[in-house]
């Protein structure tokens, strides 16, 4: 419905509607009970909260929150006014601007919830149709004994929210509340996003001039926001996760149950970490002191999982019975696939191939975690290469959704099928590409990263580069994320690349890279990469003079083009077009896919829906103007592919536009 | 079911339209056969009073009359004429015989018997009344004592203790060997404590049933004992550490810094939990929940609850409770005698009860679950040959057991529900083969819901792995002389409890076989087969 909106006010009559309609609700003189069983997010709770009493269900699957934000809008059905009042501004503000959700009990704290009802276990009817049978029971009594006056909503709030209440009176309270909430939602979003901003104005005229007012600013603000293309790149991005979401392989053969990791570093460790909830999991390392790391690792995650209540103490304890350690091969008799986690070496891992496949039985699948080898390479040394499969997972593996899978032309199809479920059962937002050089993620980043160093030879500083990387919207600068990753890292994918790539690749010279990590700096593991990390130091990280030294004897003659916009757009052009040839070559399916890898696992400014909807958004001609400006100077690296130059002439649309 | 050659009963409960006709008639059938068994007068007027309300009650009731009438009906009538695939299955003649000749022991060859002699167990009261002052293993001695004096049995040849506990006295973790050298048994008579919750003296037995089976010995004690007046409650675990730490600190300036990580959260003290450990729930509240899911009604609650305090009260008033030995508190100027948590009140009183555990809808009141209980049990058992040899005259045998345990979260209390089918099948019974029952009532919820999983088909299949429903006990013949709702419940105590009014049960209403069945927390349960001794006396 909201697509369809052309103009702000189209949207804003709608947000209209709907406060009307749930304002009469709230009046109505029948008491209203609402019971909540699964998701209460947005309209829902908006729902919700028009009614006279709320009854929720204390299952790890109902959950309640307003995530309008993270499409770009606000709750427009009188969701920011009712919160408010149902609870106290510092919650407001904290779940609407992040638009987080609760579980039942802590919205109860809250005073989201008024009652809550246990979820019911056999009995003689399914559990769910039980609990479901039963929380209506409760409604139905409640709203009778609502009626007939024998309980009364308690909306009675805790002591420091009435003292809060009452210094909201007074306008330095609320602009420090304010002020501070603001400089939070800069820091976060360095102003890119409008939603947070438009949401703490329509609470401050609230806050100022009544809920009235409050309920005018929230329809005004909802229209202008629901126009807006970040909202559009922010629902567009939504809808893209939810297709990753699904298994588009189909259902494998058979559930994997047992999965088998090599390599307890921090990258099988996190594999492990995300497989212990729903697969049995044999960790393996070569070294009982790196296993027993690796073990500390997934506890620790556990661990802390359970402080934040996400699980109780015991599910803790159940979880971490799935982790086996070992230091050999023999329990992976039993297992259903094999992760490989070790170091990035072509022949390290042809070894590991041969020494697994002697023990894991027929049907078990080989995956190999690498960010840039090419999977046929290493299936090279399978005897059955139809079992051989790319899983890329990106570091941290806990925190970052992503998931990418590689096949190889022979990978069967049971075998994608397979491992996109496992994936999918980590938790994981998972696309699917064909294999080559760095695949989709590593080489797009790649080739922003060469232009990175080029920036950085050229004498723009680490920290300005850093800057106008944030300032485009991704969350991280590349200087940054190159220390990250591992100087190292760059050095051996930037120089097999070069190979691959040859004079489209250009950038910085691969001996740049060499000697940064032959002097010792390889980035954030060593301490020191173009800034210096130390242990316990907070604020803006030092630049680290012994890199700008080595910089040094690299530099090059800069061919103008360093305005901001201009160092802003030789980085994402080049990753651009780098991702749009990656669709024009088939590594990668569709668009929604590499919009998805772009965002979720190179953080690729979410606001513009990834790079396929920012070039739908901006315009491919537009695009392909600028690029011809920096190919004048730089060459074929800037020259744009042919996918784009298509878009350009045609005004064709990656997306179409409901 | 498909073996039922009866009309009868087919359609009780799907046609509920026609639903006060036909009740009315199967009622007929089923006080005609209530009557002709004669098993209990109450019933048979309970079943007029139910005929009666069908004709003239308003239509909302009806469900609730069904499902009683149902539970009626199945034992009386339905559950008679199902042949069985055991062994010694019933006919319905020799129902009407309902003697206890006509019906084949459970021996088995190449197999001791093993008998319950006799069993005693000290007046069941209410925590923090007379017992407030005494120590758990003064309550297990006393019921040694007792024990030894009931049955003139010398100590000396008993030759293993085992006795059942919960909440653990930290000083005399094996309370039984404490117990056993206070009563003055043999020093070397050993004896250990075992611990699983409600059915710890149900373990206690078995364990000394599996020495005897397997020769190690041949005249063992079995008991439990509870002690809730005074309870371990623990330093925080960061004041334990301190205080460990303390010990080993040696200069003032150590003690210093010891003191020093002390803060005001460090002085709360701990409680023992009253929660399930692995899902951190109470266990009102699961019963609670556990009502919910069979739809057992607050008022079918009240309605057991009382009916389980008034079956008590009878039997205490008719002496049929002689499993009781009078116990003297030292300074107190008389024997303790009878349990003092039996209280028949009236419904309306039981009416006006707020929910315990969820509030405000939740069902379950302190008035219809167990109470907190300090008591102890003790029991003689040996080999049939041992005790012929010894010229006593045991009470009955112990037959087949089992334990079973399941989810602890949303099937915690339903241990009787699938120990009844299993234990029945492994001694070849029926459940109209069965005289006595003899079942844990934690809750009144969590008998009525386990009544309810065993009659009903989905339940037994979905989560049982049954062919279909195994059908609920017959109330004519279940916990006639009250039960832990009303007799109380020392958890580690009640099994030797069931066991000995089972046998007596038996022996006062003429039975063979017995029944008793129990859940526990941790999700587990037990269910055991009792066969009376021909020389059983009460």
């Amino acid at each position: 419905m909201l697509q369809k909106c052309k103009t702000a006010e189209e949207a804003s009559k709608l947000s209209k509607a709907c406060q009307d309609l749930l304002l009469e609700v709230e009046h109505s003189k029948k008491p209203v009970v609402a019971a909540i069983m699964g998701s209460c997010l947005g309209g829902g709770l908006e729902v919700a909260m028009a009614c006279h009493y709320r009854i929720a269900v204390t299952e790890s699957k109902t959950v309640l929150g307003l995530p309008e934000v993270l499409l770009g809008l606000l709750p427009g059905g009188g969701g920011t006014q009712r919160f408010l009042q149902l609870t106290s501004l510092p919650a407001t503000l904290d779940m609407i601007l992040t638009g987080k959700s609760v579980k039942a009990d802590k919205a109860k704290k809250l005073g989201l919830v008024d009652l809550t009802v246990q979820p019911l276990g056999p009995g003689l009817d399914k559990p769910d149709q039980q609990t479901l049978q039963h929380l209506e029971k409760v409604a139905v009594q409640t709203a009778e004994n609502l009626a007939s006056g024998t309980i009364k909503a308690k909306r009675e709030k805790s002591v420091t929210d009435r003292i809060l209440a009452a210094a909201l009176k007074y306008n330095f309270v609320k602009d420090y509340i304010f002020n501070k909430a603001k400089a939070q939602v800069m820091k976060q979003t360095n102003g890119l996003y409008p939603a947070p901003l438009k949401i703490l104005e329509v609470l401050r005229t609230t806050v100022d001039k009544g809920f009235e007012a409050g309920y005018v600013a929230e329809n005004q603000g909802f229209g202008q926001l629901a126009v807006t293309k970040e909202s559009r790149g922010l629902i567009g991005l939504f809808q893209g996760q939810t297709e990753c979401k699904k298994n588009r392989f189909g259902k494998p053969e058979r559930s994997a149950k047992t999965i088998g990791v090599i390599g307890a570093g921090l990258m099988g460790a996190g594999i492990a970490q995300v497989s212990v909830k729903g697969f049995e999991v044999l960790l393996k390392d070569a070294a009982a002191g790196g296993l027993a790391r690796g073990q500390n690792q997934v506890y620790a995650g556990l661990e802390k999982s359970m402080k934040r209540k996400k699980i109780t103490s015991f599910e803790r304890d159940r979880i971490a019975s799935n982790l086996v350690g070992t230091l050999n091969y023999e329990p992976f008799k039993h297992c259903d696939m094999v992760i490989e986690a070790v170091f990035e070496d072509l022949s390290l891992k042809h070894r590991i191939v041969k020494e697994v496949e002697a023990i894991i039985p027929e049907h078990c699948i080989f995956a190999t975690n690498t960010s840039a080898l090419p999977i046929t390479k290493i299936a090279e040394a399978s005897k059955r290469p139809e079992k051989v499969i790319g899983m890329h997972y990106f570091s941290p593996v806990d925190k970052m959704q992503l998931l990418e899978i590689i096949t190889n032309p022979k990978t069967s199809r049971d075998t994608i099928a397979s491992a996109v479920d496992v994936g999918l059962r980590q938790g994981k937002v998972v696309i699917t590409v064909g294999d080559g050089p760095g695949f989709y993620t590593s080489r797009v980043l790649s080739f922003m990263m060469a232009e990175a160093y080029r920036l950085l030879l050229e004498g723009v500083e680490p920290r300005k580069l850093d800057k106008l990387g944030k300032s485009f919207g991704f969350p991280v600068g590349p200087v940054t994320l190159t220390d990250e990753v591992g100087i190292d890292v760059g050095a051996h994918i930037g120089e097999y690349l070069t190979k691959c790539f040859g004079e489209r690749f250009a950038g910085a010279n691969p001996e740049v890279l060499n000697s940064l990590v032959k002097a010792g700096i390889t980035g954030r593991k060593s301490g020191k990469g173009f800034f210096v990390y130390e242990k316990g130091f907070k604020g803006e990280k030092p630049v680290c003079t012994e890199a700008l030294d080595v910089l040094k004897k690299y530099s090059l003659v800069p061919k103008g083009l360093q305005s901001d916009e201009d160092i802003q757009f030789r980085l994402a052009s080049r990753f651009i077009n780098e991702a749009l040839l990656c669709l024009e070559e088939g590594i990668l399916a569709n668009p929604a896919e590499g919009d998805i890898g772009a965002v979720f696992g190179l953080g690729f400014p979410p606001f513009t829906g990834g790079p396929f909807r920012f070039v739908d958004e901006f315009g491919a001609d537009k695009l392909v103007t600028i690029m011809r400006k920096f190919e004048a100077a730089y060459g074929k690296c800037f020259t744009p592919c042919q996918l784009l130059l298509d878009h350009s002439k045609s005004n064709k649309k990656f997306y179409v536009r409901a | 079911m498909n073996q039922l050659p009866s009309c009868l009963h087919v359609h009780v409960f799907p046609t509920l339209p026609r639903c006060c006709q036909f009740v009315y008639l199967c009622l007929n059938l089923v006080s005609a056969f209530a009557h002709l068994s004669a098993v209990n007068g109450d019933l048979f007027k309970q079943i007029l009073e139910i005929q009666t309300a069908v004709v003239d009650s308003p239509r909302k009731e009806i469900s609730v009359i069904i499902r009683m009438a149902a539970q009626i009906s199945r034992v009386n009538s339905v559950a008679f004429l199902r042949s069985g695939t055991r062994n010694v299955s019933t006919t319905l003649p020799a129902l009407y015989a309902a003697g206890q000749k006509t019906k084949p022991s459970l021996a088995r060859p190449n197999q001791k018997n093993i008998v319950l002699v006799d069993a005693v167990r000290t007046p069941f009261l209410l925590s923090g009344t007379n017992y407030a002052k005494l120590m758990p293993h003064d309550l297990a001695r006393n019921a040694l004592l007792g024990l030894v004096q009931k049955t003139g049995f010398p100590k000396e040849l008993v030759e293993y203790i085992a006795f059942g506990t919960v909440i653990q006295e930290v000083k005399t973790s094996n309370v039984a060997r404490e117990a056993a050298l206070g009563a003055g048994f043999s020093e070397k008579t050993p004896a250990h404590t075992v611990t699983m919750a409600c059915i710890s003296s149900n373990q206690a037995m078995s364990t000394c049933i599996g020495y005897m089976q397997s020769g190690v010995y041949d005249v063992c004690v079995a008991g439990g004992v509870e002690f809730m007046s005074d309870v371990p409650i623990r330093h925080s675990r960061k004041m334990r550490s301190v205080m460990l730490k303390a010990n080993k600190a040696k200069t003032v300036g150590q003690r210093l810094s010891l003191l020093s990580q002390l803060d005001l959260k460090a002085l709360i003290p701990e409680l023992p939990a009253v929660a399930e450990f692995s899902t951190g729930e109470t266990m009102g509240h699961s019963a609670d929940r556990l009502a919910a899911s069979f739809n057992i009604s607050r008022k079918d609650q009240d309605a057991f609850a009382l009916r389980s305090h008034q079956f008590a009260h009878d039997a205490a008033e008719k002496g049929l409770l002689s499993d009781i030995i009078p116990y003297q508190v030292p300074g107190q100027d008389k024997p303790i005698t009878c349990d003092n948590g039996i209280r028949v009140s009236a419904p309306e009183q039981l009416q006006k009860l707020k929910p315990a555990f969820i509030k405000p809808h939740g069902t379950v009141t302190a008035a219809n679950a167990s109470f907190l209980t300090d008591g102890a049990s003790a029991c003689l058992m040996m080999t049939e040959d041992k005790a012929k040899q010894l010229g006593l005259k045991p009470k009955a045998y112990l037959r087949d057991f089992v334990y079973v345990s399941q989810d602890p979260k949303d099937q915690l209390l339903l241990g009787p529900a699938y120990a009844t089918p299993r234990v029945l099948e492994k001694a070849g019974l029926g459940m109209n083969d069965i005289d006595v029952w003899e079942v844990h009532e934690a809750f009144a919820a969590q008998i009525l819901a386990n009544l309810s999983a065993m009659d009903s088909d989905w339940f037994c299949k979905t989560y049982m792995g049954r062919s279909g429903k195994v059908g609920a006990p017959d109330m004519s013949k279940f916990n006639l002389w009250g039960g832990s709702l009303s007799i109380g419940h020392p958890f580690g105590a009640t099994g030797v409890r069931l066991a000995i009014h089972a046998a007596n049960r038996l022996i006062h209403e003429d039975g063979k076989y017995a029944c008793i069945a129990a859940c526990a927390a941790g999700g587990q349960g037990v269910g055991m087969i009792i066969e009376r001794h021909p020389d059983g006396k009460l």
